[in-house]
């Protein structure tokens, strides 16, 4: 465990003093607290609004029930914003992660390391942990700053339950740190397979495309995230995570790296 | 303390290192010299088990090879061909996060003491990424020995260093001799394995010999001792080859070159002989070959057998 930790304290205190590293961390989920606040803020203050309201599909329509017009414009426009909530902690976690082993590969670090007593696994987790850890906290601290900044604009408390309902809660606390996990197991695996981080950053996030494809499709309205769907997801993405950790452990062929790589 | 076993590496269809095998003493200090792709890096990380043998085995400091890799790695510093520091850390935070890795006990005081060792002190909250190549190395060197193994590794301390800074890492190793610990080096710097090694094997993918410098230098060439004789005739030549104990016996301008396994013990008869024949011997000296003469006549030769070995 001490040497779990150590890894972790050792890649904050070298990610951080990354600025390209540190923009990411801090700008996705920023855009992401402002922008959808920004966005209420203009169709709070816009009177017909409700104009729009066609161009919602109809099967979110069927969740507006007893809000008003500009109401179940807002929830559809958070709706899509909370989205990416989902998808920042995967981003932000394959950035530090696509240059955590590459790095180390890089600087020439990675055999004094392998020199010392500590294990894949112990190696693996503590950069896993020390990539999932900033993402996760950085969109859960935006989360927060959407839920209150859309409280102090006085939205109507329709918008306000919906935010905090449970599945989207469990979308952004559950689903979105197991999404953050899979990325960095994927990340890890990438990265101890090619040879720079770029390469390590751009396969790493073909991870994306699912999750696209599932923000597209809601968007669309061919699909409505639901509890049913996220607890599904929670479940699919626990066996995922898995099995990923796993085989980024198996993978990780010290001899080869240390070798093959030039 | 390091007992290797027919200890192969093969890389795909290369064969790094063939069949080594050898016993490494407790508190010696031990080269490992060869040309470049003789296999002493791939030796280092297979006895510090960071790759693993293809066939064969070892032990180190009581562990062997492939049975408990982290009980071994806990027993062993290593100092890699590059520093691999992190540059964006301080000199304290890089060691002590190795310290760590290979729970040390008393961390800070295990880091102050070496920095203050290699005088790094001063300098231990800047990152590493502002300091000069020499004191990387330290660092390095600092790095390895945190947790005190009893066996260190040091692959090439001294290269890419200035005059000065090699200086200072190889006074370093020389005060570590006499602690118990054994430190096997792999140089190409021939002055530095003469002056550091206890014993030195020259390897080129083979062991081709392992002795002390001194010893390697008599099996090579021999031991000449060059006698300076004023006006030298013809028969002082025969006078000295009479003896058994002489291997060869050469005139070279005013001088006898003569070729003698013992010239301690063996060279007051010759100059009584040589005094008899009515020789005026002005003085007595011992040609000495230097370890470089004895590298490269062994490692030419190696490479002209398996020319040979190649054309037949």
């Amino acid at each position: 465990m001490n040497r779990f930790y150590q890894i972790v304290r050792k890649e904050w205190a070298e990610v951080f003093k990354n600025r390209f590293v540190l923009g990411t961390v801090a700008f996705l989920p920023l855009m992401a607290a402002l922008l959808p606040l920004g966005i209420l803020y203009f169709v709070s203050s816009s009177p017909d609004i409700t104009n729009d309201l066609e161009e919602i599909p109809s099967s979110f329509m069927a969740l507006c029930n007893d809000l008003t017009g500009t109401e179940c414009m807002q929830y559809f426009l958070i709706s899509q914003f909370i989205l990416l909530f989902m998808i920042i902690p995967l981003a932000i976690p394959i950035t530090i992660a696509s240059y955590s082993i590459i790095g180390e590969k890089t600087t020439r670090t990675l055999e004094p390391l392998l020199a010392t007593p500590i294990t894949t696994a112990e190696l693996l987790g503590g950069k896993s942990a020390a990539a999932v850890i900033p993402g996760v906290v950085a969109t859960w601290l935006a989360y927060m700053v959407l839920v209150i900044g859309t409280a102090l604009m006085g939205v109507g408390s329709g918008v306000m339950d919906s935010l905090l309902d449970p599945f989207w809660l469990m979308a952004v606390f559950v689903v979105g740190p197991l999404l953050a996990l899979t990325g960095v197991s994927v990340a890890v695996m990438v990265s101890s397979r090619v040879t720079d981080p770029r390469s390590a950053e751009q396969i790493s996030m073909l991870v994306f495309l699912p999750v696209l494809l599932i923000f597209v499709a809601q968007m669309a309205g061919l699909i409505l995230l639901n509890t049913q769907l996220v607890l599904v997801m929670a479940v699919v993405l626990v066996i995922l995570d898995a099995v990923l950790l796993t085989a980024a452990v198996r993978l990780f062929q010290r001899e080869t790296i240390l070798t093959r790589w030039k | 303390m390091i007992s290797i076993e027919g200890l192969t590496k093969v890389f795909d269809e290369n064969t790094a290192v063939d069949n080594l095998e050898l016993e490494i003493r407790s508190g010696e200090v031990f080269g490992f010299l060869g040309p470049n792709g003789a296999g002493k890096t791939t030796t280092l990380r297979m006895l510090s088990s960071l790759i693993k043998p293809t066939s064969g085995t070892a032990q180190v400091a009581g562990y062997r090879l492939g049975e408990d890799d982290q009980a071994l790695r806990r027993n062993v510093g290593i100092l890699t061909e590059a520093p691999g520091l992190y540059d964006r850390l301080s000199a304290e935070r890089n060691l002590a996060f190795f310290a760590y890795l290979y729970d040390v006990n008393d961390v800070d005081g295990s880091v102050e003491r070496y920095l203050k060792l290699l005088g790094l002190w001063e300098r231990r909250s800047e990152p590493v990424g502002t300091f000069s190549r020499g004191m990387r190395q330290k660092l390095a060197i600092a790095r390895s020995m945190l947790h005190e193994p009893p066996v260190l590794f040091l692959d090439e301390p001294t290269t890419g260093l200035d005059p000065e800074a090699s200086r200072l890492v190889r006074e370093f190793i020389e005060g570590l001799r006499g602690q118990g610990r054994t430190i096997v080096l792999n140089t190409h710097n021939l002055d530095e394995a003469d002056r550091l090694c206890d014993r030195i094997a020259v390897l080129n993918t083979q062991l081709l010999a392992i002795d002390t410098p001194a010893a390697l230098r008599r099996e090579v060439f021999g031991r000449k001792v060059v006698f300076h004789v004023s006006e030298l005739q013809p028969e002082y030549e025969a006078t000295v080859a009479k003896f058994p104990f002489v291997d060869a016996v050469e005139a070279v301008d005013a001088k006898l070159v003569v070729t003698l396994d013992d010239p301690e013990t063996q060279n007051p008869a010759l100059v009584a002989a040589l005094v008899n024949a009515g020789a005026k011997v002005q003085f007595v000296g011992e040609i000495r070959k230097s370890l470089e003469d004895v590298y490269l006549h062994l490692v030419s030769n190696d490479e002209e057998e398996l020319e040979r070995g190649d054309a037949t």
